[in-house]
């Protein structure tokens, strides 16, 4: 059952790749292997175009949406009162299953009044970013929250007590233990950007075509070879990071169990020593 | 004055307003915010213009403002069987898909959850890592499985079970596929969550005193998993209810659903009253779902 499903999940995949090494113009037609989609690929500037903008974007909306979300995560789980606590909660949880026709619609709509009102913004690369930082930091605020759930509040409050002021235990403390969360989160908001085409189509601009909009435009009209080639050259880019990213984690990880360990370890001995010293 | 600010900034309240206050004020402004413009919009008639809806607000001669709400948009979604049957129709197969791919998930996370910690940590990334990969390219996967001359007709017709190729993309059968596969990992991880934590020895005394494996599933393993069987169904509803690409490129002009209708209603017929209104309708639908999972998240994540 579990290699079924396995197999599920997998099997289109690999035939996404196996067929952006067909020669042949007709996708599911194998007419001997090549290279040439690869060749027209590079050769192609609209695509280099429209990944550049969306680097650009997924760059930027990772790196707001990671400050952002992390202030909103340790909102959530830190500050326990505050005015409008549940509104909040709430506006942090439903970008995580709204429809993305809903949010794209009503972010244009904004954008539009905006626009309208105080000139500004133009629709392009920054409603874009705008849009994508808006359910990004949904994600990178969950992921920083059961992060700090998970993570014994005494540090911070034992830093207070000695003196250190909020600020002070905000960078020294709390930043430190979240930066596996903050990785994680900045990884999950650039690739939230880079994989949306729904979101982006509503609040996008003339000129301003991102790859998934591009590879969508494509798509519609039949399959193309070049399609499987861009997704065999992405699904080894992403599995490569999702790899590394997780190696460097379970690292961390483990680096700061055994610290957790040596920590008690410390605090056992002393317990031992203190009869023998009194 | 520079002292008081001095002693606020370093006290800790200042601190917890700032960092609340950032967060807040961005989601009341994008997230917040194009709601109520959306709704004031659905309550407008559509007129040839930029932009091409009926102002809400607007002053008399004597200078008191008055309001023009509209309810024909609404109205008109009601008595149009087309939008009603969309509605109906984005229901159905969001509720069947969430029911597959329980059926699906279920087993793969019962597997996942019962095996080595090794093998765990692997079958998980291996569940997690196709949700890194383009969503768009592994709806496009399944175009070059399904058509006509696919890879499963061509298959089929090789091994001579089938003489002319089974229709299957552009059909109701290829939008509950498209969805399943998506959706999936979705359904697995909450299970998985809740799964790894059930008491095996609850089984073991279960079947001790004479329990079938079947009375035991559905007495004790189910009632367990409940939470994440919840979860698990509404993060695969809510956003498949709304779903555009998948119903579009595998669907083709066969399926209607909900979100295709509002995404064309608004790009190719520029009628923002009546998307407007066609947004505000399946939020209705979605609202108590989302608030079932609202509470969920809030529980899980703090811990509870």
């Amino acid at each position: 059952m579990l290699c079924l499903g396995f197999a599920f999940l997998y099997i289109p995949i690999f035939l996404l790749i196996f067929y952006s090494f067909n020669y042949s113009k007709v996708v599911p037609v194998w007419g001997g292997f090549s290279l040439r989609w690869y060749v027209e690929l590079f050769q192609s500037e609209e695509i280099w175009k429209s990944v550049v903008l969306s680097l650009e974007i997924a760059i930027m909306n990772a790196t707001f949406a990671t400050l952002l979300g992390a202030l909103a995560g340790i909102t959530m789980a830190r500050i326990k009162q505050f005015r409008g606590r549940t509104l909040f909660s709430g506006m942090i949880s439903a970008p995580l299953v709204m429809p993305e026709v809903i949010t794209g619609l009503s972010l244009l709509l904004l954008f539009i009044t905006m626009a309208e009102v105080i000139g500004w913004p133009t629709r392009g690369i920054t409603t874009i970013t705008i849009a994508h930082i808006t359910f990004s930091l949904a994600y990178v605020a969950v992921i920083v929250q059961s992060r700090l759930v998970g993570v014994d509040e005494s540090l911070e409050e034992a830093a207070q007590d000695l003196g250190a002021k909020p600020f002070r235990v905000l960078i020294d403390i709390t930043i430190p233990l979240l930066a596996p969360a903050l990785v994680a989160g900045w990884l999950l908001a650039f690739t939230l950007s880079l994989d949306d085409l729904v979101i982006a189509s509503f609040v996008s601009g003339p000129g301003a075509n991102t790859l998934p909009m591009l590879i969508y435009s494509r798509v519609k009209l039949g399959l193309k070879p070049d399609v499987n080639a861009l997704a065999t050259i992405i699904i080894l880019i992403v599995s490569i990071g999702v790899c590394i990213a997780g190696w460097i984690l379970s690292r961390q990880e483990r680096q700061r169990v055994l610290d957790m360990q040596m920590a008690e370890s410390g605090k056992f001995d002393q317990n031992e020593d203190e009869p023998v010293r009194a | 004055m520079r002292d008081r600010f001095k002693k606020w900034i370093e006290s800790s309240s200042a601190w917890e307003s700032i960092i609340v206050a950032i967060p807040y004020v961005w989601l009341f402004i994008f997230f917040l915010i194009p709601f109520f413009i959306v709704l004031k919009i659905s309550f407008a008639e559509y007129i040839l213009a930029s932009p091409p809806f009926s102002t809400l607000f607007s002053l008399a001669d004597s200078g008191a403002m008055y309001m023009t709400v509209i309810f024909d948009n609404f109205i008109y979604l009601w008595e149009d069987s087309l939008y009603r049957d969309t509605y109906v129709n984005s229901l159905k197969i969001s509720v069947s898909s969430t029911i597959l791919c329980l059926l699906v998930g279920y087993p793969i996370a019962y597997g996942i959850a019962r095996a080595t910690p090794t093998a765990k940590k692997i079958m998980l990334l291996m569940v997690i890592l196709p949700f890194w990969t383009s969503f768009l390219l592994r709806v496009y996967a399944w175009i070059g499985l399904l058509s006509d001359q696919g890879t499963i007709n061509s298959f089929l017709m090789w091994i001579g079970i089938i003489d002319s190729p089974i229709k299957m993309l552009y059909t109701e059968f290829a939008v509950y596929v498209g969805i399943v596969y998506t959706y999936v990992p979705f359904m697995i991880l909450p299970l998985f969550a809740s799964i790894e934590k059930l008491d095996m020895t609850l089984h073991e005394a279960a079947a001790d005193l004479g329990s079938r494996p079947f009375t035991i599933f559905r007495t004790i393993t189910i009632p367990l998993t409940m939470p994440g069987i919840i979860a698990g169904s509404l993060l695969v509803f809510i956003p498949a209810t709304g779903e555009f690409v998948i119903p579009d490129l595998l669907g083709g002009g066969n399926v209607l659903m909900i979100g295709k209708v509002l995404y064309s209603e608004f790009n190719s017929n520029q009628d923002w009253p009546i998307a407007s209104a066609v947004a505000i309708v399946l939020l209705f639908l979605l609202v108590i779902p989302m608030m079932i999972y609202q509470k969920y998240q809030a529980k899980e994540s703090s811990g509870a």
